[in-house]
């Protein structure tokens, strides 16, 4: 294993890292504050991905096609909470669960129905499909270093919205006690509906820039959801700040792992078994980090706020 | 309480809506397939497919009224298990059908033939059930799993590459996918790689291939695996240095809309392409694309011969397919016109049959395979042997 080599793969663990935060900032906000799980985020990931492709094709200009792609995610979060997932806050968890897999199930029909069952096309930006020598020897993918830009940029921006602003405050407010807010003529409802949309809009943009990436297809929400959770999980529930370390530990652990684990099992069996042995303990890695943070702590890396949830 | 006569009354709900109402002198099919999630599309060819055929039948394959119950198994070992038993013991169906994942088969083939139905498969072929564990009542329409890659490491070797770099998710199939190229492969192995089944982002495999600095690659990533790696692969800056090749499965119709100009120039081996000069298949693409408005894929193809090998069978055995000897032989005759040409089952009811390469090329409605040339004639696979039947 080389330097090169070993650069490279902590800019792909960062990369993923960053793709993973932009899911988990939202899901982090909504599960924390509203108390809600809502396994729809996957959903708003897939319609940010499908309106980008499509108004990227038609207009031929990718940003337009990112701008709508958050757009029509956030919009139709916004519905959707105002449709349905409003009735489920003082619902149990369960109910959450089995409503939000609805929206799911619902979501990945309409998509077919729409866009049709096979997975879409999207192509890089011209300006971005080159791949830019940043590490000497090993040329990068420019969309990739740009997935990274964007993301620590959503990460400034997430950051002074919560610490420096009116709606931050609120927001922090809500997630500690939730009565004592309403109890001070701040409307809750509307509250829940902006954070609920500002996911949705971040979960829409996560999709917009998989779209280049990833197959557009009917349920790719829900393999990038998993790990959402668990990058929550590691993070703490609630913590935009725990995301961002949970995701970028999940990233480079998964990236990490896949990469060297099999290199490093030849170093005991046969090349064969080696990389299949490497395969499977490699997608056991972030379980076990999971695993490994919950012993020492019970509720994540960062708690937020109250943390009464 | 209400909740639980709610649940109560959804799960009635849903079962009396799953339960077909078969008439009682019909031949009853039951398709266990994958419609929804990442390997949605493979499983929508194979339905379509079939579905194409039993159309154009009238509804009637053999000339006998046909029920067909098709079931989503979201790729699920645990759902397709549980609608294997549902439609061999509360469905009472004839034949079974339609699993597209080698995973998924080799759990419910094994219960299907034991419970004495007939299974055919239109994909999944997986070793461990065409050698030893062959049965009279289980048929492969389409190939025994390592075929197609076996014809491309005997294309790799002819073009005189020495030191390939090998990926495949880690199931069966992929097992089998890689066994089956280094049966015919004869330079070195660079490296084999085992991908998750269904995984999204390559970059880390890929930055270890281009460390590993191979001549070329020989992938097998299906569905949207295969979307994911050829993008992602291209993003690189590789592909001009280190060429791609596969099986069709990592380069099929629905792959291709989905990559576009990225697979251009890549070469893939097949026992079908829509191109393939013969009467049923000019026939066969031209009311696919009019059905369907795509191109047949390679599982499209395999899900209509599924169909027409049962057509052939039936009407054989004059529509009693209850006799079971006389199903199997009818079966086994293969006496049907399949759109792949020369078509007939060896000693374990897997294909002998001709294996193609393809080269991606693009033409006037967008990027498609089209026939190169042939790699095998008459193609038995390497368990046949070992089956005692």
């Amino acid at each position: 294993m080389t330097l090169v080599l070993f650069l490279e793969q902590t800019l792909n663990g960062l990369q993923q890292g960053v793709m993973l935060f932009l899911m988990a900032a939202g899901l982090t906000l909504v599960f924390g504050i509203m108390h809600l799980i809502n396994l729809a985020h996957g959903s708003l990931y897939m319609v940010g991905a499908y309106v980008t492709a499509s108004v990227t094709m038609a207009s031929g200009n990718f940003a337009v096609g990112v701008v709508a792609g958050m757009a029509a995610a956030g919009v139709v979060g916004m519905a959707v909470e105002l449709l349905a997932l409003r009735r489920l806050y003082a619902r149990d968890h369960l109910d959450q669960v089995l409503a939000t897999f609805g929206v799911i199930l619902t979501f990945n029909e309409l998509t077919k129905i729409i866009w049709g069952p096979q997975a879409m096309f999207l192509s890089t930006p011209e300006w971005l499909s080159s791949t830019v020598e940043i590490i000497p020897g090993a040329p990068y993918p420019a969309y990739r270093l740009f997935i990274i830009a964007v993301g620590l940029l959503v990460g400034l921006v997430l950051r002074h919205l919560i610490i420096n602003t009116r709606l931050g405050m609120l927001i922090r407010a809500g997630a500690t006690t939730r009565e004592m807010v309403g109890a001070l003529g701040v409307d809750i409802d509307r509250l829940f509906t902006i954070v609920f949309g500002i996911g949705a809009m971040l979960a829409g943009l996560a999709g917009a820039m998989a779209g280049p990436m990833l197959a557009i297809e009917v349920g790719m929400g829900e393999k990038i959801l998993i790990l959402t959770f668990v990058v929550i999980i590691i993070g703490g529930i609630g913590s935009v700040r725990g995301a961002l370390v949970g995701a970028l530990l999940v990233g480079l652990v998964d990236t990490f792992g896949r990469a060297f684990l099999p290199l490093i099992m030849r170093a005991f069996f046969e090349p064969a078994t080696a990389d299949s042995v490497g395969a499977s303990m490699s997608s056991m890695s972030i379980y076990i980090l999971m695993a490994l943070v919950l012993i020492w702590r019970p509720r994540g890396l960062f708690q937020a706020y109250g943390g009464n949830g | 309480m209400k909740r639980i006569q709610t649940l109560a009354a959804a799960a009635a709900i849903s079962l009396a809506a799953t339960a077909p109402s078969f008439a009682a002198d019909a031949v009853k099919i039951g398709m266990i397939t994958t419609l929804s999630g990442g390997g949605a599309s493979l499983g929508i060819d194979i339905r379509d497919g079939f579905e194409l055929a039993l159309k154009q039948k009238g509804g009637k394959l053999g000339g006998v009224a046909t029920e067909l119950n098709i079931v989503d198994d979201a790729r699920k070992v645990e759902n397709a298990k549980q609608i294997a038993t549902r439609m061999i013991k509360q469905d009472d169906v004839d034949v079974i059908t339609g699993i597209v994942w080698s995973n998924l088969a080799m759990a419910v083939v094994p219960s299907v033939t034991r419970a004495g139905k007939i299974y055919i498969s239109p994909n999944a072929g997986p070793s461990a059930l065409a050698g030893k564990n062959c049965h009279a009542n289980y048929f492969n329409v389409a190939w025994q799993n390592d075929n197609l890659h076996e014809a491309m490491g005997q294309y790799v070797t002819d073009k005189g590459f020495k030191n390939v770099y090998l990926m495949a998710p880690n199931y069966p199939a992929g097992k089998d996918a890689l066994a089956g190229f280094k049966r015919f492969f004869k330079g070195t192995i660079s490296a084999e790689v085992y991908t998750k089944l269904g995984q999204v982002d390559y970059a880390a495999e890929i930055a270890n291939l281009r460390a590993a600095k191979p001549d070329a690659v020989f992938f097998f990533l299906p569905g949207g695996m295969g979307v994911n790696f050829v993008k992602q692969y291209a993003q690189s800056g590789l592909s001009k240095d280190v060429p791609l090749y596969g099986p069709a499965f990592s380069f099929d119709e629905g792959i291709l809309k989905a990559v576009g100009a990225s697979a251009l120039g890549t070469f893939n081996t097949s026992q079908y392409s829509h191109d393939l000069d013969n009467a049923t298949n000019t026939a066969f693409v031209a009311a696919f694309k009019e059905a369907y408005g795509r191109k047949p894929s390679l599982y499209a193809s395999q899900g209509y011969d599924a169909a027409m090998l049962l057509d052939g069978a039936i009407a054989k055995v004059g529509g009693n397919v209850k006799d079971t000897d006389k199903f199997r032989a009818a079966l086994k005759a293969a006496d049907f016109s399949s759109v792949r040409g020369a078509f007939k089952f060896g000693p374990n009811n897997h294909p002998v049959q001709d294996i193609y390469v393809r080269e991606v090329v693009k033409d006037g409605e967008g990027v498609t395979n089209k026939l190169v040339s042939k790699v095998f004639t008459g193609h038995s696979d390497a368990y046949a042997a070992d089956c005692k039947m």
